[in-house]
């Protein structure tokens, strides 16, 4: 099992530790309830280590991403960020990343933990087989550190430590500055629902830009975040989980990726994700809200009029909420909100219903929405 | 830190505790340590009254945002009554597993089964294992 360079610092804090894509990270400090609340009205600090970091390099990079992901990166400017799908033939989700244009010829594609070597292995294969020899690809992913600050007093306190004028970066943009001493890559975006950022500095020196930030962040309120609050916390913001809402079998189209899906560029995948989108997508995820008690938990049955109708991807309690909340795959005409639909609970059909996403939107927010940008 | 164990019940391998009342029912709860494991409790399902269970059988279903676990009955028998308010306020196991955050009570079908159980100097000793 690997160990993130915070590890020795979770197990001081008294973290519970588990298994996450061959990882043992902190699932959660004290107790997930209280992180998430945290993290919602102060802050939180993510041990993101795990997540795998590519670079891709050279005057072809632009056309190979081009090829791999379904979004067209043609305007990307230099310093903008974008969320992207890596599709197969069939429009199957490889894996969803973010893709963040550092130079003119240089990327850095940041990658589910468990499926960065999958795709590190598509991108080799892909350039060998479509002819993009000049491309570098190399996985930093040891080498580099990430820790996500997130919460509306993110900004405040890693302002603190910092030169870079963060009211001028835009969500979804990134600049490369100086964190607590440290060369760091910084961009305004995160998986919480919240302001916040994401913090890329050298593996070995992370521990002290950690360190210093929750120095920093204590009269704030800062608190490290476990994983089980990151989840809770994607989860009420309507944000997917690969392994959860997508796998290989999952088409963008199905899910809440349509956007990123841009059917007028060459990508693989394309004619697939074409055909579908002519003859309509049988089944889409959805939210729902639990109408009677009970938790709906991934993998529980989905029941219209007592038949199987689909399954939950994600179900959880959500603490801001306090809701239960999840999401489901269900036929396409089963997907308007408020459409009545029952969740088998331990053998006992439990009623719910279809709800708009995302289940939680912070009131301070602009026009945008992390899940559309 | 886990409260110290009361010494007037039994304990189970699976962090239940029965208490005895002489007259052939007892309460029935989890450990303070199985709520400190599973921290945020946030949901119980509490089985209907009259319901009939053997030992080690599922009696009860309790809930972290993280996680569902059953809870085992620790002697068999028959629910007499629930612990309603953990329906509403199931956080009550959190702050008191022995006391307010009781789960059911069990008329006894054997009371031996009783006899079964550990104390709390044993299920002490089983905790401080499990910790290792």
């Amino acid at each position: 099992m690997k160990k993130t360079p915070l590890y020795e610092r979770h197990l001081s804090l008294g973290a519970k530790m588990i298994d996450f894509g061959g990882w043992l990270m902190p699932v959660q400090y004290t107790n997930v309830i209280e992180e998430h609340h945290a993290t919602r009205t102060r802050a939180g600090l993510f041990d993101i280590c795990h997540m795998g970091e590519i670079e891709v390099k050279g005057p072809q990079a632009l056309a190979l991403l081009q090829r791999v992901v379904s979004r067209n990166l043609e305007k990307q400017a230099v310093g903008q960020m974008k969320l992207c799908v890596l599709t197969n033939e069939q429009g199957g989700i490889l894996d969803d990343l973010t893709v963040y244009r550092l130079e003119n010829d240089h990327y850095m594609l940041v990658t589910n933990a468990a499926s960065k070597d999958k795709d590190l292995q598509w991108l080799e294969t892909r350039k060998k087989a479509e002819g993009f020899s000049g491309v570098e690809i190399s996985d930093r992913t040891d080498e580099l550190g990430k820790l996500d600050i997130q919460g509306p007093q993110a900004q405040a306190i890693l302002q603190s430590l910092t030169e870079a004028d963060l009211n001028a970066l835009k969500y979804y943009n990134c600049l490369n500055t100086i964190v607590a001493g440290i060369p760091a890559l910084v961009s305004r975006s995160g998986y919480t629902g919240e302001d916040g950022f994401e913090i890329y500095a050298a593996g070995e020196r992370i521990g002290v830009a950690w360190d210093r930030l929750l120095a920093a962040g204590a009269g704030a309120g800062l608190k490290p975040v476990g994983l089980g609050a990151r989840d809770t916390l994607r989860l009420e913001a309507g944000m997917m989980l690969y392994g959860h809402e997508m796998d290989e079998s999952v088409s963008p189209l199905e899910v809440t990726y349509g956007w990123v899906v841009d059917l007028e560029k060459d990508f693989i995948g394309r004619d697939a994700l074409s055909g579908q989108k002519k003859t309509g997508v049988s089944r889409k995820l959805v939210g729902f809200e639990m109408v009677d008690r009970g938790i709906a938990r991934q993998g529980y049955k989905v029941l219209k009029y007592g038949r199987e109708i689909g399954e939950v991807t994600s179900g959880t309690l959500a603490p801001t909420l306090n809701k239960a909340v999840g999401l489901a795959f269900v036929p396409v005409i089963y997907t308007e909100p408020e459409t009545e639909i029952d969740i088998l609970i331990r053998e006992r059909p439990v009623r719910a219903k279809i709800v708009r996403l995302p289940f939680y939107n912070r009131k301070d927010k602009a026009v945008f929405y992390n899940v559309f940008i | 830190m886990a409260k110290p164990n009361p010494t007037d019940r039994k304990y189970s391998k699976e962090h239940e505790w029965a208490l005895d009342h002489g007259d052939g029912t007892a309460t029935v709860g989890i450990t303070d340590y199985a709520q400190e494991m599973l921290t945020d409790i946030v949901f119980v399902e509490l089985p209907p009254v009259g319901k009939k269970v053997e030992q080690t059988a599922p009696l009860a279903v309790v809930e972290s945002v993280k996680s569902v676990s059953d809870v085992f009955a620790p002697v068999g028998g028959e629910v007499i009554a629930v612990n309603l308010p953990l329906e509403s306020r199931p956080e009550l196991i959190n702050q008191d597993a022995f006391g307010e955050g009781w789960i059911v009570k069990l008329k006894m079908d054997n009371p031996a089964e009783l006899d079964g159980l550990m104390a709390a100097a044993a299920y002490d000793a089983l905790i401080r294992e499990e910790k290792h």
